[in-house]
């Protein structure tokens, strides 16, 4: 519909016929329109973002001849993720065989804001530096493992390890019927 | 006095000024678009913190969904197809030009290399159909591919690239534990201790002291 400005030279003077001035206007209402439709779609369908990805770095193959890193009680903290969205908490080490120790009290809470995390700052308050472990059982899910390195990164852990869960941790969680 | 007849503007506006931004935005997004691939699973990755992000190449990518399938791809054509062919001659499959060709446009897959033959000759439609079932990348310590898949790729790359690779695994919230750990013990088994777990973005809270 390109519009055709016929009043331009309505002066009407009669006399000399005029060619007729066509207007330099077009009506731009299809173009835009293509334009708008293109812009959405390539807005769609374009991969802004790349995604986000979080480091995580595995020890080294362990050698024989280099022993495992032992960590003392006192410094130690478990955090065992089980099923259901359950994290498992234990201070200190869980030793059965060893009757010297006495058997850590085992806690339960979830991934929250208010359920692991608070645990972490407050041990963190008490005992500046403390070594988690961190246990998947078989039925903690993928989510619940970058949770928790997510919030080893929250709480500004310095020292965390992935570790396997022994077979002692998961009478633990039996026993304690939590 | 005569009527002062209001003025008849016309109601067509001067569209120009739209129209050029219309098209410098069309033209930005044409220019910056990068088609995602049709990836042959679906998985929603849970979200962390972290703001770092995936490198835009040399990227070998192990996608692990709920189902404890495993799914391999990695993004550049050469190397795919470099491996395939180191892969395919370990295992004894052949692969022809037009096989490879297929399977460098493949985002990921996840078959044994015996059946990755017959998933090439079909046609996309066909695909789809098939995706649903494909059994994963097989890992065990009896059959694992993956870890010849990695190895072979992470060669490929050095040599055409000349740059290292980096291993993201890409996990569905709702994959489990143990697949993801097999995934990185054989990775750890070679050698490889670095990886990239992909992520979606999450606002950091503020940890309250």
């Amino acid at each position: 519909m390109a519009e055709i400005q016929g009043k331009a030279d309505s002066g009407g003077k009669g006399g000399k016929k005029r060619a007729k001035k066509m207007s330099t206007k077009i009506d731009m209402t299809p173009m835009v329109d293509l334009a708008f439709l293109l812009l959405t779609f390539f807005m769609l369908t374009t991969t802004f973002a790349k995604p986000n990805v979080m480091q995580l770095t595995m020890p080294v193959k362990k050698t024989d001849d280099v022993e495992d890193t032992k960590i003392k009680a006192s410094q130690a903290m478990t955090i065992i993720l089980g099923k259901d969205n359950k994290a498992y908490y234990y201070f200190g080490l869980n030793t059965p065989l060893d009757k010297t120790v006495a058997k850590p009290e085992l806690k339960v809470t979830n991934f929250s804001a208010n359920g692991i995390r608070q645990v972490l700052l407050d041990r963190q308050r008490q005992k500046p530096e403390p070594i988690i472990l961190i246990k998947a059982t078989e039925d903690a899910k993928y989510k619940n493992m970058v949770d928790i390195l997510d919030e080893m990164n929250i709480t500004n852990q310095k020292k965390y390890a992935l570790v396997k869960v022994p077979q002692d941790d998961l009478t633990l969680i039996k026993d304690s019927a939590l | 006095m005569p009527k002062v007849k209001p003025h008849r503007t016309s109601p067509s506006l001067d569209m120009t000024p739209m129209v050029d931004l219309a098209f410098l935005l069309v033209t930005f997004f044409m220019l910056t678009t990068k088609f995602a691939p049709e990836e042959s699973v679906v998985v929603d990755t849970p979200s962390s913190i972290s703001e770092l992000k995936l490198p835009e190449n040399n990227v070998i990518t192990l996608t692990v969904d709920k189902n404890k399938r495993v799914f391999f791809g990695v993004d550049a054509k050469q190397t795919k197809i470099q491996a395939l062919q180191k892969v395919g001659a370990k295992y004894g499959v052949n692969f022809t030009a037009q096989q490879a060709k297929e399977f460098g446009d493949l985002p990921n897959f996840g078959l044994p290399i015996t059946q990755l033959g017959s998933y090439l000759n079909m046609d996309k439609e066909a695909r789809k159909q098939v995706n649903k079932q494909q059994p994963g990348v097989p890992l065990d310590s009896l059959n694992n591919q993956l870890i010849d898949w990695v190895l072979e790729a992470r060669r490929a790359n050095q040599a055409i690239f000349h740059k290292p690779t980096y291993i993201a695994i890409k996990g569905d919230g709702d994959a489990d534990v143990p697949t993801v750990q097999q995934v990185i013990k054989v990775l750890q088994e070679k050698d490889i201790n670095r990886f990239n777990l992909i992520t979606d973005m999450e606002n950091k809270p503020v940890a309250t002291r």
